[in-house]
């Protein structure tokens, strides 16, 4: 059976890899949408702790012996962790001012860290394996589905979803909200304003690192790993609509199909494919498909 | 926002040179090398600040300045990107009189490279560029083609997937100067042993990182062979994420590296790369030679061992001093054409690539080897991964003069 010219088998495994990858990208916008939303900070450092994500976990694994498992809790704190310090000496200066000065920051954080990475480990790439109990494969009939693929999809999926519930539902998430839209009156009712901002900073980086931990058995762990994605994220937040939750993880998923039925039809574009979705939406929804203009 | 930090990058590895500018007195006597490659991408562990060392390795043995002449050594990143590169290359000659280019691995920048050089009348040696055009359709009399080119690659891995029952091929191709290149020599070798290609996908280049849409249309086309026209990182993800996706299970599908560095085996780890066969003209555990110059070349930055790119740049710069040694500094900054003829007029030899010659096309003629990765159980050291699985001759590894479309006089 063929639709479209192109044999259904083959198709449904397009889709299917797209939602794979649209897994990666919903991850790491939806880290980025939490900073923007609650700092109004572009995070531009994000694709560069990602990338620290899964270099801890090599670290964890040849330096310590910490397998997958302890690294997919570690790791997040860990770079969390330096994702605070980070906040606390430098972004925090930067609230009062214009975003610009936000995104210049993070961009030259993330030049910085890339380049001692590359420095010490070089660009090719370090080898992480599937975790034991992720290995092999199913047999789908149309496609052979790596479990270990199955398993990103899966648990990023959870992710968002818990992310979602903890800001849209919970008292902390109203706090977060309010403080966003009001930051003087939160602090009025005895919240501590400044140091929600920091864990709020802290979580969004440990949700990078945690991609980053997902990402290291299927890419090779290398210091360019995050700015090859991150400039895709970016246009998925845009898309998204920018601060927008529910926004940039539905966006996510669905370019992640989107390049990933262009790879089929027309691969050479399969680069571009998600600016030009990026141009279309700004030019008929300027605020994003999700936004609140 | 890569264009912001490389652009800066590129501004600050040209400035040093500024100073220099007062010293015209020495300048006469003076021998400028550029080292254009990638300093920050998918090919600069094959590349990068390791050609730099390679070079400055040479230039120290080749006794040069201790007779009286002096050597300078700049470098830049081109990014991966033709403009970039160009740029580089037209400020180097016209400003800061670089005399001769090294290195310039991706194909589209070597073209770029190729014809400003040419245009100046300067010495291009790259090491680092697959593309057999350089001595094909785009050949030029001041450039030489020092390391391997697509060509042998296609003969010699290619040649040993059809010869072992590799019939039917599925191109995986980085959609650029040199992925065309590599798969348009492997299909010609291909279809001229009795095979077929049943199709091919181009992918974006750079910025590729998943490549298991692309391996599951090859594996929807039941090719026998998934030749991989690509390189670097590419190919490491592109090796990696075939296994993943079990393309290989059952051995009905092979998969045929048909550009593998052994930084890019390092990567992989001996678990993934384990079996593959792969041609390279020089690997540091080949011989005596190879080890000791190895040796000599001490801690390499990121603690890898010296590529062929790398060995390659060793290896040029050696002769092309020896070239100046003989025909004298000023003869040689006067015209790159000259020196060029004197490089093809004198045989090569070095620790890196055994006794070797040039063509009158600009073709470094030297012996190529069919490498097996070894299993982890065979490896006994750290870096210890090929086994030899066959060499050929240097008359024999590159294509032959004439058949290239080069319009170069033979000599």
């Amino acid at each position: 059976m063929d639709l479209f010219g192109i044999p259904a088998p083959l198709l449904f495994g397009q889709l299917l890899l797209g939602l794979i990858n649209g897994a990666f990208y919903a991850l790491l916008s939806l880290g980025l949408a939490v900073i923007f939303g609650m700092l109004n900070v572009i995070n531009f450092t994000h694709g560069a702790q990602f990338m620290m994500g899964a270099f801890v976990a090599w670290m964890l694994l040849n330096w310590l012996g910490i397998g997958y498992w302890g690294a997919l809790i570690l790791a997040p704190i860990i770079v969390g962790i330096t994702g605070i310090i980070l906040e606390r000496l430098m972004i925090a200066k930067l609230y009062k001012l214009d975003h610009l000065y936000g995104l210049l920051l993070t961009f030259g954080l993330g030049l910085i860290i890339e380049g001692l990475f590359r420095n010490e480990f070089g660009s090719s790439g370090l080898p992480y394996r599937i975790p034991a109990e992720l290995t092999g494969a199913w047999d789908l009939g149309f496609m052979f589905m790596p479990v270990y693929r199955g398993w990103v999809v899966v648990v990023a999926f959870v992710m968002c979803l818990a992310t979602w519930l903890v800001i849209e539902k919970t008292k902390i998430g109203s706090y977060l909200r309010a403080a966003t839209e009001n930051p003087a009156l939160v602090q009025a009712f005895g919240i501590n304003v400044p140091r929600m901002m920091t864990l709020t900073y802290g979580a969004g980086v440990a949700l990078a690192a945690f991609a980053g931990v997902l990402a290291a058995p299927i890419y090779s762990v290398n210091p360019q790993m995050g700015s090859n994605l991150i400039i895709i994220v970016f246009a998925v937040v845009v898309i998204g609509g920018m601060g927008s939750i529910l926004g940039s993880v539905l966006t996510g998923f669905g370019l992640g199909v989107i390049e990933g039925l262009t790879k089929v039809f027309y691969p050479e574009a399969s680069s571009t494919v998600i600016f030009v979705v990026m141009a279309i939406v700004l030019l008929a929804r300027p605020a994003g498909l999700f936004g609140r203009s | 926002m890569n264009l912001n930090r490389r652009t800066i990058l590129s501004a600050a590895a040209a400035t040093p040179l500024l100073g220099a500018r007062g010293a015209r007195a020495q300048a006469a006597n003076t021998i400028r090398i550029g080292i254009l490659n990638d300093q920050s991408g998918l090919y600069r562990d094959l590349s990068g600040p390791g050609s730099t060392q390679a070079v400055r390795m040479a230039i120290q043995e080749s006794g040069i300045t201790q007779r009286g002449v002096n050597v300078e050594v700049v470098q830049a990143d081109h990014q991966n990107r033709p403009d970039v590169g160009a740029t580089v290359v037209r400020q180097w000659i016209d400003r800061d009189n670089v005399d001769v280019i090294v290195d310039v691995p991706t194909s589209s920048v070597a073209l770029a490279v190729n014809t400003i050089v040419r245009e100046k009348n300067k010495v291009f040696l790259n090491s680092g560029a697959a593309t057999s055009d350089l001595t094909g359709a785009a050949c030029s009399p001041n450039t030489i083609h020092w390391t391997y080119d697509t060509w042998m690659l296609a003969r010699s891995t290619g040649g040993a997937m059809v010869r072992a029952g590799g019939q039917t091929w599925f191109f995986i191709t980085a959609d650029y100067a040199f992925g065309h290149a590599l798969e348009r020599d492997t299909a010609e070798f291909v279809r001229s042993a009795g095979g077929r290609v049943l199709g091919q996908v181009r992918t974006p280049f750079p910025g590729t990182t998943d490549f298991s849409s692309f391996l599951l249309q090859a594996q929807a086309s039941r090719a026998q062979v998934v030749g991989l026209a690509n390189a670097g990182g590419d190919t490491i993800n592109s090796i990696k994420q075939a296994a993943e996706f079990g393309l290989t299970r059952g051995g009905r599908t092979k998969l045929a590296g048909l550009l593998v560095f052994i930084t890019d085996v390092h990567s992989l780890g001996l678990q993934t790369a384990q079996g593959l066969v792969l041609t390279e003209t020089f690997y540091w555990d080949l011989n005596d030679k190879t080890r000791a110059f190895t040796t000599r070349l001490g801690a390499m930055p990121g603690n890898i061992k010296p590529s062929m790119v790398q060995a390659g740049c060793y290896s040029a710069v050696l002769h092309y001093l020896k070239a100046v040694g003989d025909m004298g500094v000023s003869a040689a900054k006067a015209s790159g054409l000259e020196a060029v003829n004197r490089m093809k007029a004198m045989p090569t030899d070095d620790d890196a690539f055994g006794p070797g010659s040039v063509r009158s096309d600009g073709r470094k003629l030297h012996p190529s080897y069919l490498f097996e990765v070894k299993t982890p159980a065979e490896s006994r050291a750290p870096w210890d991964y090929y086994k030899l699985l066959g060499t050929t001759a240097a008359t024999d590894s590159f294509r032959p003069l004439g058949e290239g479309g080069c319009t170069l006089p033979r000599s």
